[in-house]
């Protein structure tokens, strides 16, 4: 196993909003080898972003365990571990595709996606072949290679974030709505580059609205449900 | 999971800086300053003695590469823990061990030629106030010498030629290594801080509130500078900001002050998606 997810859950407590109690999702478990994608579903609200969020440790889980076996060998709780060590994690093995690109301001889309795997110890040679590569692959206009993503469009964008996950090779990878902006044509060629990665070894854990695609990729689907209002427990 | 052997734990980063309590107080300070002042009594002044506590209790470590952030309002103390690292000002309190260092130092018995050691071998800084950090009305190659001096350097070909590397490497015109900084923009002059604090190539560079100050043109310049030098060179920082957006860009993790003391730390993604601590909330909260 390259994961266990043991009896997740999340809530938020807003101090600013008269401490008003909100729960994500409860009681998550699931476990994952490499290789296998983990598809979520459920309704929106029921917590699925919020469940990614928690394995990468945007936010931190209110109860349960996280266990990762790393690339050495080695196994600790995401859940509850050092954030340097997280931190490490997530440079050189755990990988996040979010809805939204995080763009870095005034860094060509080229250099952003070489970036990344740089940042995993290739030589910027390979890493700016290999970006070339996947942005001609996924149809971003050779113009646009030398500007900064910040300028471009919502599909353009979605298209350089999917890339930039994919590219650095991570042994696990938490895919969150990836094709979501994307018309169906370069859907289906990230689709197919997601497909080649998890051929490759890495295990997945994604949410995707569309149902057809959730399940054509998934060895094993959670469904989560909207969580029950608030109650008065811990 | 114990199903496969577990090779040896791959070495952690080296410790660039660790700080354990620091502590910096005004006044004669009394057996009630820690206990009745802090984020939870929203005062630095006790009600005892009247003494003010600027820093207390303030423990973390940066390793080699990390970018650590500081927030909190103005007041909480974030300028006076960059100070009293740089030795700027005298900590009254805590232990401080730097790279290479086999022990923490109580702060409080540093001889001050240590304390000198440290900064000019270890240490860079960047003001948020240029007056601060340069010295307005002799040459920008002569305010970069200064720290090379400071760092040991003496031969003129050395200083000159590096103080022109510098000072090209953050964007300063090569003519302008004559000139005066009083006559410089405030964007150049946050270079030229900039080229000074890094004169000595410091392992640890604080950065105090360095993009306060400048539009947002220039702000975006010397950020991406910064980040620049990072990813070329390695470098730590320690980042101190009010401004989220900053943090946001540069810091790995990030420690949130209030009235002197650190009420939350945490990965920087995690501080600002799922701040736990009611002041980080509301600090999150009121950016635009």
């Amino acid at each position: 196993m390259m994961i266990r997810c043991e009896g997740l859950s999340k809530h938020f407590l807003m101090h600013i909003r008269e401490g008003t109690r909100i729960e994500a999702f409860r009681d998550v478990s699931f476990q994952l080898a490499p290789g296998e994608f983990l598809g979520i579903g459920g309704p929106s609200g029921a917590g699925k972003s919020s469940l990614l969020k928690c394995l990468y440790r945007t936010y931190l889980p209110s109860r349960g365990n996280v266990w990762y076996e790393d690339a050495n060998g080695r196994t600790c709780n995401v859940a509850t571990a050092d954030e340097h060590e997280v931190l490490r994690l997530r440079r050189q093995e755990i990988g996040y595709i979010s809805q939204f690109f995080p763009v870095i301001p005034r860094v060509s889309a080229l250099d952003t996606i070489a970036n990344s795997m740089v940042a995993r110890g290739f030589p910027r040679e390979a890493g700016l072949q290999r970006a070339r590569e996947l942005l001609e692959r996924l149809a971003i206009p050779r113009a646009l290679w030398q500007m900064s993503p910040s300028t471009f469009s919502g599909g353009e964008k979605q298209r350089i974030n999917i890339i930039h996950g994919v590219i650095a090779q991570p042994r696990l990878l938490f895919l969150d709505e990836p094709t979501a902006s994307l018309d169906s044509r370069s859907a289906s060629e990230a689709i197919s580059l997601i497909r080649e990665l998890k051929s490759q070894g890495t295990a997945m854990i994604g949410v995707f609205h569309d149902m057809n695609v959730l399940r054509s990729l998934s060895d094993a689907v959670l469904m989560l449900e909207r969580a029950a209002p608030a109650k008065d427990e811990h | 999971m114990g199903d496969t052997a577990a090779s040896p734990a791959p070495a952690p980063d080296a410790v660039i800086l660790a700080v354990e309590n620091l502590e910096k107080r005004y006044g004669p300070g009394c057996e009630s300053c820690l206990a009745l002042t802090g984020p939870d009594h929203s005062t630095n002044v006790c009600p005892r003695c009247g003494s003010v506590t600027a820093l207390r209790l303030i423990s973390f470590d940066l390793r080699e590469g990390e970018i650590l952030g500081v927030v909190g309002e103005s007041g909480s103390g974030k300028s006076t823990l960059v100070q009293c690292i740089y030795f700027d000002l005298d900590a009254t309190g805590g232990r401080m061990r730097f790279d290479g260092q086999n022990d923490a130092a109580d702060v409080t018995r540093l001889p001050r030629i240590e304390k000198r050691r440290l900064r000019g071998r270890l240490m860079g800084m960047v003001y948020q106030n240029p007056m601060r950090g340069l010295r307005l009305d002799i040459t920008s190659g002569a305010n970069v010498a200064e720290k090379l001096l400071e760092a040991e350097v003496f031969h003129f070909s050395r200083i000159r030629g590096r103080a022109q590397s510098l000072l090209d490497r953050t964007e300063i015109p090569a003519s302008y290594i004559d000139w005066p900084p009083r006559t410089l923009s405030g964007g150049m002059q946050q270079r030229i801080q900039i080229a000074k604090a890094l004169a000595n190539n410091p392992p640890l560079l604080l950065l105090d509130e360095v993009t306060s100050g400048l539009d947002v043109s220039v702000q975006a310049r010397v950020l991406d500078l910064i980040r620049e030098l990072q990813r070329e060179m390695g470098i730590s920082m320690i980042v101190v900001s009010h401004d989220m957006g900053v943090i946001r860009l540069l810091a790995d993790r990030t420690l949130v002050m209030k009235n002197g003391g650190i009420v939350e730390q945490g990965l920087t993604d995690q501080i600002l998606e799922d701040p736990q601590h009611p002041y980080t909330q509301l600090l999150v909260h009121s950016t635009l």
